[in-house]
């Protein structure tokens, strides 16, 4: 992906879509009683530690954070390509009863987090898994719908859009890339 | 990160350092599924995987078939013994036969070093994993021992290895040879000057010293190596207790190592010869984590040779 690049959402537009969707997830679980937050590696991971600070602040208390890794359960490891490196999965906890929030950074075919949620599975029976996205760039391919939606984008298929992190793993902002 | 576009996992020695590198973090990253109370990722599914061993194994045998089995594939195992390569049937002919039943993996065990080139060439379509080839090489030993001492150092570079034992006969040392070197490791040899390869040094960063006590001096880690009386004739030595005296390791001599040195050994040991039972036993032994290791290095193999060589 190559071209020009748009800023569709600077920093300060990510920190109030954290907030609000901080605050969104406090309202529907009523505090953080049970609720656990996993980010899908790379950007949900990062985003899922920020929306567990936000909470913190705002509760008082803090929600188990975890990650995970989706790469062996895609559903498009196939002979042709070579396997990408599998990252860690990070969940030091039981999921068993737990009300998950799932965060990613970008909701596009759903298909990641088809995977994503088998993962979940493999690790304990949840209670219940809501999903946190802070774009949603619609195109779905699975029948998967996001709880929690920083912004709704609309986009074609030829266009990019990705969440840049900084080296401290601190979102800097979201661009379109055509 | 690099890519890896073998189809084949046959020798370190066809494997460059970043390939490596790709292996052991994916075989960390796998030790989370062992972890777990479902041990099983859907990875694999519909995959085939024939373990094909010529030779007696328990660890390498078990551990593959069970890294297969935690990413769903379909495992097969074929011991000699109950083959009909005791009825007289060739390689070529028992993997022809094997291949019309479409297996994606082939793992093998042979006695002749170098028969997995062979096999490699006359199935294309078909990836073959080396669990011990003769006294060439045994990558997945290679890999596991590296993620273990990984795991303790936290780094491969620059770490002093001294592997003693019976290096002509121990694939398990050129793969450690073959596979440290490349990561920046020295590694020194001891071992009966019977036992030893003449031009060993020429394979890299490799010392072969006169004595057990000048290779395990200040090493980071002490490798030893099983005397593979199956493997040799009568003539190298005199009597495993002479050996014992000369090349074992016991509760005295592993104080020449660094304090903090870690003690292995690929399996299975002759207690009493060339590892005293209460070092193998003792604070500084890393054994038992190497096999565990083991399911994960082979997950990360069976996983990498399945993805394809395409750009």
């Amino acid at each position: 992906m190559s071209g020009e690049q748009t800023v569709i959402m600077d920093n300060s537009g990510i920190k109030r879509a954290v907030t609000r969707i901080s605050h969104e997830i406090l309202e529907r679980n009523k505090g953080l009683t049970d609720v656990v937050l996993i980010g899908i590696r790379s950007g949900g991971a990062y985003l899922a530690e920020e929306i567990g600070r936000v909470t913190e602040v705002i509760e008082g208390v803090k929600a188990p954070v975890g990650a995970v890794d989706i790469t062996l359960y895609r559903d498009d490891v196939s002979g042709h390509l070579p396997h990408q490196a599998v990252g860690k999965t990070d969940i030091p906890f039981s999921l068993e009863g737990k009300r998950v929030v799932l965060v990613d950074d970008v909701l596009f075919t759903g298909r990641t987090i088809r995977a994503a949620m088998d993962a979940l599975m493999d690790h304990g029976r949840p209670q219940c898994i809501q999903l946190a996205v802070l774009i949603d760039r619609g195109h779905r391919e699975l029948p998967i719908r996001a709880d929690f939606v920083g912004r709704n984008v609309p986009t074609s298929l030829k266009e990019n859009v990705a969440v840049l992190f900084d080296d401290k793993n601190q979102p800097i902002e979201v661009v379109l890339e055509k | 990160m690099a890519e890896f576009k073998h189809k084949d996992i046959i020798a370190l020695r066809d494997l460059n350092k970043e390939e490596i590198e790709l292996l052991l973090s994916t075989a960390e990253s796998m030790r989370e599924i062992n972890s777990r109370e479902i041990k099983k990722v859907p990875t694999l599914r519909g995959r085939t995987i024939i373990n094909l061993f010529y030779e007696a194994s328990t660890r390498t045998r078990t551990s593959f078939e069970i890294a297969g089995k935690r990413l769903s594939a379909d495992t097969v195992n074929i011991t000699t013994a109950s083959s009909s390569a005791t009825k007289g049937e060739t390689l070529a002919d028992t993997a022809l036969n094997l291949l019309a039943m479409k297996p994606d993996i082939i793992v093998m065990r042979h006695a002749v070093s170098g028969s997995h080139y062979f096999l490699s060439e006359k199935l294309p379509s078909c990836s073959i994993i080396n669990a011990g080839d003769g006294a060439h090489e045994h990558p997945s030993q290679g890999l596991l021992d590296m993620l273990t001492m990984k795991d303790k150092f936290g780094r491969l570079d620059g770490l002093k290895v001294a592997i003693v034992g019976d290096i002509t006969h121990s694939r398990v040392a050129r793969s450690n040879i073959q596979g440290l070197t490349k990561m920046g490791s020295a590694v020194f040899l001891a071992g009966p000057p019977t036992m030893m390869p003449p031009g060993v040094e020429r394979l890299g960063n490799v010392t072969v010293c006169d004595s057990m006590k000048e290779a395990i001096q200040d090493a980071d880690v002490v490798m030893m190596l099983r005397i593979q009386q199956e493997r040799q004739g009568k003539t190298l030595m005199p009597n495993t207790r002479e050996y014992s005296r000369y090349f074992g390791l016991n509760p005295e001599n592993v104080k020449l190592a660094k304090p903090d040195a870690m003690v292995m050994h690929p399996g299975p040991i002759n207690r009493g010869v060339e590892m005293s039972s209460c070092v193998v036993d003792g604070d500084q032994s890393w054994i038992l984590k190497q096999v565990e290791n083991g399911v994960a290095v082979r997950m990360a193999m069976l996983y990498h040779v399945c993805g394809g060589e395409l750009e």
